[in-house]
């Protein structure tokens, strides 16, 4: 294969203006733009149907856009897909391996697709077997592996011809916890290894977990793309904390709220929640006037500014909904 | 090597690669291939062209007519075979992979233009229709009841049977992008038992001169010259559809059915 042309440029990855309209519905995606440098991982967050996989499509070349621009290593995916298919492995959403052949074979096969030699394929898939912890099952028909081996044998057939980026469309969905975790592991490893990554979810601490930068999309466009501490100092400036009081007196939230200034207090049933700005030096305070009051307290936690506040703050409505 | 030629080459490996694949998986079934590929040509001899002589309901009448008959049969179980491979081999499992088990998506994904993808399919399919017909041409001469009278004219046979083969190919490729998965019955009904009670497997197209409408009809199928170029390649006597339009029937449907097959397959994976 001809070795691609990398060019000055250190981005893996420019989305300008993507915009797609099918016809006769709405706009599944209106306006998107961001670009990744090499090694890094980016993660696209929102909800379903915000317009993620219509976007994942465009930039692997299954999607035409109806305008704007991908550029992959700076090759037009709509001008030129079949080179910017070289840059580029797909995990996609659904389990998409080839039933006929066996586990081994998914790889190699793959391999010789994109112009690797049977031997080069054939030492590359046992190198990936053992790294995914897939050797066992080498031989086996992929029918009898497990929804985590599935995914892990996914991902081991994207990386396998070292795409310039690993595109990976809601990777966890329907995985049980020890897999998703095995499955996080595994893209920890690649990326410090160099391997750039793009990975869209609707889970909050996996985007928070994994990635450098996060674009938050709805309704087909990103509201705000920064690294996660920055879009949670941005848009959840605010702590929480809350407690159960049971049996305290309804008046008692008005008293804290003049012992506590800077805070937004709320009562409901026994549970007391705080919001604040720094809750450092709002803690012990608290304590000491729950004690003065002699006021007994149960279940004390405090939450940081998290990404579902940062989602919430951004369009108004919770990611579960 | 200049960058075009690099390209070119690399397309050609991709889409080689490609079809290695379906042939690894064929060659991993090969009893379930070999007992698709004859049943029935061998159910349609053997009960025709055994069976009916045995019990004195031969087709024809007499002895010659008989051995006639089991000759001209020859090239349409042939043909047959070709064409159901097409069906078989591309456009089921293209059904299936299109839709339950997406399994295309990778090969959609492989380093080549969509077109590359397709044509991987076509080729694939016209490998293992030169396989079945080879297989049912041994099959077809030992089986009838009367001596089998071939005469095999070599130019014919190489040139037709490989065009028909893509033909078979091309055609698996279309018809496997049109149906959608819930409506695969409706390939049998509609598209493969019509093509084969009237692609002139069974008697000689020239011999339609009496239904003249049916004769003209039946053009649009194009089982009709396969089976009438494999009439003339192997036999002598039995009269058949003169070479031009066997030949023009053949590369016409076979360009239409790349055009329709590669559209199709487009449409189907790129949105």
């Amino acid at each position: 294969m001809v070795a691609p042309d990398l060019g000055p440029q250190n981005l893996a990855i420019e989305v300008k203006d993507l915009v797609k309209t099918y016809p006769g519905s709405i706009a599944a995606v209106r306006g998107v733009s961001f670009s990744i440098p090499r090694g890094s991982v980016y993660g696209l967050l929102g909800p379903n149907g915000a317009g993620k996989t219509t976007t994942f499509g465009m930039i692997t070349t299954r999607v035409i856009p109806t305008s704007g621009t991908v550029l992959i290593n700076g090759i037009n995916v709509v001008a030129k897909p079949a080179q910017a298919k070289s840059f580029l492995g797909v995990v996609p959403q659904s389990n998409t391996l080839d039933r006929s052949p066996s586990v081994r074979e998914n790889l190699t096969f793959h391999g010789r697709y994109f112009g690797m030699t049977s031997k080069e394929a054939r030492t590359k898939a046992d190198q990936l077997l053992v790294q995914f912890r897939l050797q066992e099952r080498a031989a086996a028909p992929v029918g009898a592996l497990s929804g985590g081996m599935a995914q892990r044998l996914m991902v081991a057939r994207a990386v396998m011809h070292s795409p310039t980026i690993l595109v990976l469309d809601e990777p966890t969905t329907g995985l049980d916890p020890q897999s998703r975790l095995a499955l996080w592991e595994i893209l920890r490893e690649l990326n410090a290894a160099g391997q750039t990554i793009l990975l869209s979810t609707h889970y909050m601490d996996e985007a928070d977990e994994l990635c450098e930068k996060i674009a938050i999309m709805d309704h087909g466009q990103v509201l705000a793309l920064d690294t996660p501490a920055a879009l949670k100092r941005s848009y959840a400036k605010q702590a929480r904390i809350s407690l159960d009081l049971q049996g305290a007196d309804p008046g008692l939230a008005e008293m804290l709220a003049e012992a506590l200034p800077g805070t937004t207090i709320g009562f409901v049933g026994s549970q007391l929640t705080i919001s604040t700005d720094d809750p450092t030096d709002l803690l012990p305070m608290l304590v000491k006037e729950l004690v003065a009051m002699d006021i007994g307290y149960r279940n004390l936690s405090v939450r940081q500014g998290s990404l579902e506040s940062v989602f919430l703050a951004l369009t108004g409505r919770d990611l579960r909904e | 090597m200049s960058l075009a030629t690099a390209t070119r080459s690399h397309y050609t490996q991709t889409i080689w690669s490609l079809v290695v694949r379906d042939i690894r998986v064929l060659v991993s079934r090969w009893v379930m291939f070999l007992v698709r590929v004859i049943s029935q040509p061998i159910l349609i001899v053997f009960v025709l062209a055994y069976v009916f002589p045995k019990i004195g309901q031969g087709i024809g009448g007499n002895a010659a007519a008989e051995a006639k008959f089991s000759t001209l049969l020859v090239a349409g179980v042939v043909g047959i075979s070709i064409i159901t491979q097409g069906i078989q081999a591309v456009a089921l499992p293209l059904v299936q992979e299109f839709s339950f088990t997406r399994e295309i998506e990778d090969r959609v994904l492989a380093p080549v233009p969509i077109w590359g993808v397709a044509t991987a399919k076509i080729i694939s399919g016209a490998l293992q229709a030169l396989i079945a017909a080879l297989v049912v041409f041994i099959v077809s001469i030992f089986i009838p009841a009367t001596t089998v009278h071939l005469s095999v004219n070599w130019p014919l046979v190489l040139t037709i049977i490989p065009i028909a083969a893509v033909l078979s190919g091309a055609l698996g490729l279309a018809i496997g992008t049109i149906v959608p998965p819930t409506q695969v019955a409706f390939i049998f009904a509609i598209i493969l038992l019509p093509m084969t009670f009237l692609g002139a497997v069974y008697y000689p197209w020239t011999s339609l001169g009496t239904i003249p409408w049916l004769k003209w009809a039946v053009l649009i199928n194009p089982l009709i010259y396969i089976n009438e170029g494999l009439r003339a390649a192997l036999t002598t006597g039995i009269p058949h559809m003169n070479l031009y339009g066997v030949y023009g029937g053949l590369i016409g449907f076979f360009l239409l059915l790349v055009f329709i097959g590669i559209r199709g397959f487009k449409n189907r994976v790129i949105s």
